[in-house]
């Protein structure tokens, strides 16, 4: 296949199709509805189904009802969407059906504005919905990368019953950029369905898709199944970039359209001398935890950069867990944060770090002089 | 006329006493008697006179499928026989 | 010829046939609701209605939040539950990707005419080719007794102490006329079960929803005068009396769309 141009958006929709999607339902949302749009000339062409819902509750809940018939179903949408979509997502994830999600990101809380955010990544990370559950969530940060990721989600979220996000910002749905696209599959035949789905019970017992327990015990033993899922998916599914880790003493730590940023920024930093890597997760859900807490045992301080107040910015925490200084940068409403200021951040980092280590090291002197003293 | 029966799953009465108010021969009363196994009071056919007709009346109101009927028409059966 | 009189009950079971029993489709589970509740009367109907379409084996079921939350084990049939109101659209998705199933939502008055009414009103709009079976017993019967969209003006709930006040809590909506009112639309009738003559009429009326959808016409809801004996503080005798003089003369009974196409099954 040929590298062609494409749009974020409409590379996304059009590797759903090319991975069998059988069915989309979608609601306008600027910096999205390009993904819908696209979907509504070529999904009919190809005899599949296109629905724009009367809202995104209808819209998550229509994936939801395709999904229990064992077809490939999607939606996607921006930030206030997928808020309103939360519902459909806890009963979609309660009742162990596979479905994919698009959120292309935008400026928040609130109505916020179009321009790119990365702020609901504790919606998708921490609390997709009431009840403990977590969806695969996974963020690219090209157009190419989006593509193979969604191409990817179908089979990932059929493999482990469960949801998966993909997690773009709005500058990756609107930009355009080189991009090759996957095969093209066929929809799934009968056979490939889970044997879960409501087909109508012809010749076998009925199937029922529920997420309603309404004994504790047995409520209690879904969630045990669901939480063994989850440390299987972190085990089998966490991604991540590495750039010039090996000798880094300083690691960015960034994911998406920020992350391609910082590998501008790194390189600038590289060429003034200073020993900078990057760690850029692709799986925000499971988070790379392990690998980066080895960084951070090699690493004198992280700079983490987001376009939010800082969320990702926990789960750096959480992984580094006081090995090394884990410092912060970012910018809201929508501003992308530019290398130079990045640049700024990381050599405030470097004389951050380099004033507490001389601050010790003149202690420790002092207390030997101290000593000293006491000695004579 | 049909000569018909029906056939009480006790246990499923939850004694609404629907089936009661329909009866147009006027054979189906609450048990003076017991409870059934759910604590309920449940429907009782009182028909020494082989009344019922198998109109099945009583089945179409009663909400939770306790009543089966039977209806035995003696002409079809002498032209069976 | 054995006389009338001769002839006993035990001749009548043996001898006899069964007239009447309960529809395959009808799981044998005892359901939950309470005494005298027409919940059970309505699923009733629609199981005999799949068992004498014979769509047992391709008819998929949406089940709703509120007291029908466990209908899925009373029918034996495939079926997925909806969150509250949300049926109607997890019903198109679901014959969107398998448009040869029976999809029919069965609903209560909370879930279809409170938190489901957008989803419901494009489902119409569009003319999904579903059949919803809408159950108005004008109060919120699973959580004990609150006002519905359809509770009657003055009628004491447990959200309406001291009567439904329609200055404050605005009026009992008619769902049947709203949703006839949609193009999409092509068969609603309002329909109820307080007696056995309306039982039988009710009966048909799913009968032909279910036919509507089998000839792909769009489509179909019958909506139904339940009754709420726990909840209207009423024996279930006297609710059933409760809903022909009471809510029969404000939510009359009828049809309120036939599309020709749909004449013409009938």
């Amino acid at each position: 296949m040929a590298r062609e141009l494409w749009k974020g958006n409409e590379a996304i929709a059009e590797a759903a199709i090319r991975a069998g999607l059988e069915a989309y339902f979608g609601y306008p949302i600027t910096p999205q509805t390009e993904l819908l749009e696209y979907m509504s000339a070529r999904m009919p062409a190809l005899g599949r189904v296109f629905l724009q819902a009367e809202s995104e509750v209808a819209s998550i809940n229509m994936v939801y009802g395709a999904a229990s018939g064992g077809a490939r179903a999607m939606s996607s949408s921006s930030s206030p969407g997928i808020s309103l979509m939360q519902e459909g997502l806890s009963y979609i994830a309660g009742s162990e059906i596979p479905a994919v999600l698009v959120d292309i990101m935008r400026g928040g809380p609130g109505l916020g504005n179009i321009q790119p955010s990365q702020a609901d990544y504790f919606q998708m990370t921490r609390s997709a919905g009431h009840g403990d559950f977590h969806p695969i969530v996974l963020a690219p940060s090209t157009v190419q990368e989006a593509v193979d990721i969604m191409y990817d989600a179908f089979p990932l979220a059929e493999k482990y019953r469960t949801i998966v996000i993909v997690a773009a910002d709005g500058s990756l749905g609107q930009m355009m950029e080189p991009a090759e696209m996957p095969p093209m599959r066929s929809v799934l035949t009968e056979a490939e369905r889970g044997a879960w789905a409501v087909r109508g019970a012809a010749g076998r017992p009925k199937n029922v898709i529920t997420s309603l327990f309404l004994n504790e015990q047995e409520l209690e033993t879904l969630n045990l199944r669901l939480q063994e899922k989850l440390k299987t998916i972190q085990m089998n599914e966490q991604r991540w970039e590495e750039v010039e880790t090996e000798d880094a003493r300083y690691l960015l730590v960034a994911y998406g359209t920020v992350g391609r940023t910082c590998k501008t920024t790194l390189r600038e930093a590289r060429k003034q001398g200073h020993k900078v890597g990057l760690f850029r997760p692709i799986s925000l859900w499971p988070f790379p935890t392990p690998r980066l807490r080895e960084l951070a045992d090699q690493v004198r301080a992280v700079l983490v950069v987001e376009m939010s107040a800082g969320q990702m910015l926990d789960d750096v925490r959480l992984a580094v867990e006081g090995r090394c200084p884990v410092e912060f940068y970012g910018r809201m409403g929508g501003v992308m944060p530019l290398p130079d200021e990045i640049l700024e951040a990381l050599a405030e980092v470097e004389a951050k770090v380099k004033a507490e280590v001389e601050a010790k090291v003149k202690a420790k002197v002092d207390t030997k002089v101290l000593s000293l003293n006491l000695n004579l | 006329m049909a000569r018909g029966t029906i056939v009480i799953d006790v246990d499923r009465c939850k004694g609404c006493e629907l089936c009661t108010t329909v009866c147009p021969q006027g054979i189906l009363q609450m048990s003076q008697g017991g409870f059934n196994a759910r604590g309920y009071r449940p429907v009782e056919l009182v028909d020494p006179e082989g009344k019922c007709t198998g109109c099945t009346l009583c089945a179409l109101i009663c909400p939770d499928v306790v009543l089966t009927v039977y209806r035995y028409d003696p002409r079809r059966a002498q032209v069976v026989d | 010829m054995a006389d009338r009189n001769e002839i006993t009950q035990e001749m009548v079971l043996e001898q006899g046939n069964v007239v009447y029993q309960r529809p395959e489709a009808l799981a044998e589970t005892l359901t939950h609701y309470c005494p005298g509740c027409t919940h059970g009367i309505i699923h009733r109907l629609i199981a005999e209605a799949i068992d004498e379409l014979g769509i047992r084996e391709k008819t998929i079921l949406v089940a709703p939040v509120g007291c029908a939350v466990l209908i899925y084990n009373y029918f034996d049939v495939d079926a997925v539950e909806a969150a509250h109101g949300r049926a109607p659209a997890m019903a198109t998705g679901l014959k969107r990707t398998q448009p040869d199933k029976v999809v029919l939502t069965y609903q209560g008055d909370g879930d279809l005419a409170a938190i489901g009414t957008a989803e419901i009103l494009h489902a119409a709009n569009r003319g999904e080719n579903i059949s919803v079976f809408f159950v108005n017993n004008a109060v919120y019967g699973m959580t004990s007794g609150q006002m519905a969209p359809t509770t009657l003006p003055g009628q004491v709930t447990t959200s309406t102490p001291t009567g439904r006040d329609v200055k404050v809590h605005g009026y009992p909506m008619r769902m049947a006329e709203i949703i006839a009112g949609l193009p999409g639309a092509c068969y609603v009738a309002r329909r109820a079960v307080y007696d056995v003559r309306t039982v039988r009429q009710a009966r048909k009326a799913v009968m032909t929803a279910l036919k509507t959808q089998l000839a792909g016409l769009g489509l179909s809801m019958v909506e139904f005068l339940s009754s709420c004996p726990t909840n209207w503080h009423m024996t279930p005798v006297d609710a059933l009396t409760w809903i022909k003089d009471n809510m029969a003369p404000y939510f009359p009974l009828g049809d309120y769309k036939v599309a020709d196409e749909v004449q013409a099954l009938q």
